[in-house]
């Protein structure tokens, strides 16, 4: 079985491009030209340099000692929250920002919930001298004000989403209705391995720089290459997609994706899309996602804004529907309390959305001898206002 | 309503003709209009459409409300999540029109998003368009290829006409295949925007509309996006069967309410 997609987009029965009409000529291009241009030895030297230099790519694999004692195995951390701007986002950005110069656009968009990937694509478009039109829904505005100021910052625009709930899947439609409007000029880059083909596919390609450099320093510090355990949390998927990507067709490498609880799956508050979605459509792609009975999507809740989207990449409803990834749901309360734990043991903050990755440790048993790799997608600077409440610092 | 038919100019065959195409036929200018389900009130969904049947209206399209809707502007977006609240849903809808065929006879499409079919299950939904008397269906984002690999053979078996979209940026290799798989009309999208958006049109639009008369497509092309008074329609039917409004009638509705839907038409010719 494969895992990756093949040519229309599809991920087993997942992806595709379930897109109006009028989005068809500017994925079509995208979906025409991306694999030939990410190939180009051109593309390669500048993406590689800009990761190098600016990115500050190689990101550290960390052992993390005095975790690996805790739980009694051996737990390597991959430092994406060392990336420029905080997060593996970055990776991302910096891939389709020079895309989109390849492609002769000359206007960015992007949507963004708690504003990473906002600050990411905010970040890459100034670096480029490029126009860039952050759409954020307006309670997710209220809620994340020092991004909404880094961004503006950077020279982006920053437009409210009012429409539905005004959250990420709204900033999303609304980024949509943009490229519906400017399909000429304007390159839409999305956030995550979501959307319509091929940016599932394109995104992770992106990212797997995450993977490929695990490989190599794994190497060096165990003498192999493939951990037994790779962990991930999952919102849309894009820092999972990137950390599987090399071990995707490994049978011997476990894959555990990390999903959001909320209040518990039950709870009617909660972002699990694996537990709680059904196969359906949603910004493009046929994917699992959270929805009524009557196919009306509905409105997730994570207590990190970065895990909260209705919706999962198809990549990840392939590998959950075939078996291959292992998926998990972490409630807010245990996420906020390995947060605190990664803080005392190892002197790092992590982004909420990374620790729910941290507390799988809590309730999985890995054997001594084990190499349990866990993404450390991001840093938690942009979480203090909500540890500071939760914890009452 | 049975009648001889030319299928692709080849053999004619006799079949139940679908209402679609009867009017198409009519050689006049189609005046279709859209309307969100459960919009303003839950249960105006048969009353407007027998208002707008009287009003002299050719074609009407029936929206079915998604919480998601991608290709909206604000005004049919702000519908459709007030006809989500009002309580609308897929089987409501049905059971609303079980018996509109006792009283109008016009050609009847509903407009909506995949996902909402897609869950009702696509075979289970025509069948019970089929039931009801619904002509065809407009699903934006169901793309051609999966339309015809996957669900082209129960559109026919329920005698259910799909309508694509095409727009400016449209490719002419695309525009014939999409007419190649069509047999009702092409929904010619004005230009690139979601619903509502243009006011007018400009040269840019008088050439498109121009460049897709030249085609001489095997199916009829109506206007939609943009419509909103008799100028514009009449612009657009210049080289179009027809045209459809949409966000301008609601506005309308909005404003002054189901009885004063002749008042609007009236406006438009
Ligand atoms: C640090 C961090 N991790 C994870 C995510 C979730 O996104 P994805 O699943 O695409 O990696 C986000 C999104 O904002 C993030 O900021």
């Amino acid at each position: 079985m494969s895992y990756n997609a093949d040519d229309k987009g599809y991920y087993g029965e997942f992806g595709g491009a379930f897109i109006p009409e009028m989005l068809y000529p500017n994925t079509e291009e995208l979906r025409r030209n991306y694999i030939h241009i990410m190939e180009e030895p051109s593309f390669k030297k500048e993406f590689d340099q800009l990761l190098k230099d600016y990115v500050g790519r190689p990101t550290p694999l960390y052992f993390a000692e005095r975790l690996s004692n805790k739980y009694n195995t051996k737990i390597y951390l991959k430092r994406e929250d060392l990336c420029h701007t905080g997060a593996h986002k970055v990776n991302n950005t910096i891939g389709q920002i020079l895309m989109a110069k390849r492609l002769g656009k000359n206007r960015i968009i992007a949507e963004t919930g708690a504003g990473q990937h906002g600050v990411a694509t905010a970040t890459v478009c100034a670096l480029m001298g490029i126009e860039c039109i952050i759409y954020m829904g307006e309670i997710d505005i209220d809620r994340q004000a020092p991004n909404v100021a880094r961004m503006k910052m950077l020279g982006a625009e920053v437009r409210p989403a009012l429409s539905g709930s005004r959250t990420l899947k709204d900033a999303t439609n609304e980024a949509i209705r943009d490229w519906i409007n400017n399909p000429v000029d304007t390159h839409y880059i999305i956030g995550s391995v979501v959307g319509p083909h091929p940016y599932p596919d394109m995104v992770a390609r992106f990212q797997s720089v995450i993977s490929e450099e695990i490989k190599w320093q794994l190497k060096e510090k165990e003498g192999v290459e493939n951990p037994d355990y790779v962990i991930a949390c999952v919102g849309g998927g894009s820092n999972a997609a990137g950390a599987y990507y090399h071990y995707l067709d490994n049978p011997d490498v476990g894959i555990i994706a990390v999903e959001a609880a909320g209040k518990g799956i039950d709870s009617g508050e909660s972002a699990a899309t694996s537990a709680l979605g059904k196969v359906g459509i949603i910004h493009g792609s046929k994917t699992l996602l959270m929805q009524t009975q009557d196919g009306q999507i509905t409105e997730p809740y994570s207590i990190s804004a970065g895990l909260d989207y209705p919706g999962v990449g198809p990549m990840h409803a392939h590998l959950f529907r075939s078996g291959r990834g292992e998926f998990i749901s972490i409630t807010d309360d245990d996420a906020m309390k390995s947060g605190l734990l990664l803080s005392k043991l190892e002197g790092i903050i992590p982004a909420i959305e990374t620790s729910h990755a941290f507390a799988i440790l809590e309730i999985k048993d890995f054997k001594p001898n084990d190499i349990v790799v866990i993404n450390l997608s991001g840093r938690g600077d942009k979480d203090l206002d909500t540890y500071i409440d939760y914890f009452k610092l | 309503m049975f009648c001889h038919y030319r299928l692709w100019g080849m053999k004619k065959i006799e079949y139940l003709m679908n209402r679609i195409n009867k009017k198409l036929q009519e050689n006049k200018k189609i005046l279709s209009i859209y309307f969100t389900a459960g919009y303003p009130a839950l249960n105006d969904t048969v009353s407007i459409i027998q208002t707008l049947e009287k009003s002299g209206v050719d074609l009407i399209e029936i929206g079915l409300p998604f919480s998601d809707p991608l290709a909206d502007g604000p005004t049919i977006q702000a519908s459709s999540t007030a006809a989500l609240q009002n309580g609308m849903h897929t089987e409501l809808l049905f059971e609303q029109l079980k018996n509109i065929r006792d009283s109008v006879s016009i050609p009847l499409i509903i407009m909506g998003y995949f996902n909402p079919v897609f869950q009702y299950g696509v075979e289970n939904f025509c069948k019970r368009c089929q039931q009801i008397g619904i002509d065809g269906l407009i699903l934006p984002d169901l793309p051609l290829d999966v339309y015809k690999t996957d669900y082209e053979a129960i559109f026919k078996k329920y005698g259910l006409i799909n309508v694509f979209l095409i727009t400016p940026q449209t490719s002419d290799e695309r525009i014939k295949e999409i007419d190649e798989a069509s047999d009702g009309f092409i929904y010619m999208v004005s230009s690139a925007t979601t619903t509502g958006a243009t006011e007018g049109f400009g040269e840019e639009q008088q050439d498109y509309f121009e460049r897709i008369a030249a085609f001489k497509l095997k199916n009829p092309q109506i206007v939609g996006f943009g419509i909103n008074n008799s100028e514009t329609f009449e612009q657009a039917t210049q080289f179009a069967a027809g045209g459809i409004i949409g966000s301008a009638f609601i506005k309308h509705l909005t404003e002054y309410g189901v009885e004063s839907i002749p008042d609007f038409i009236n406006t438009i010719r």
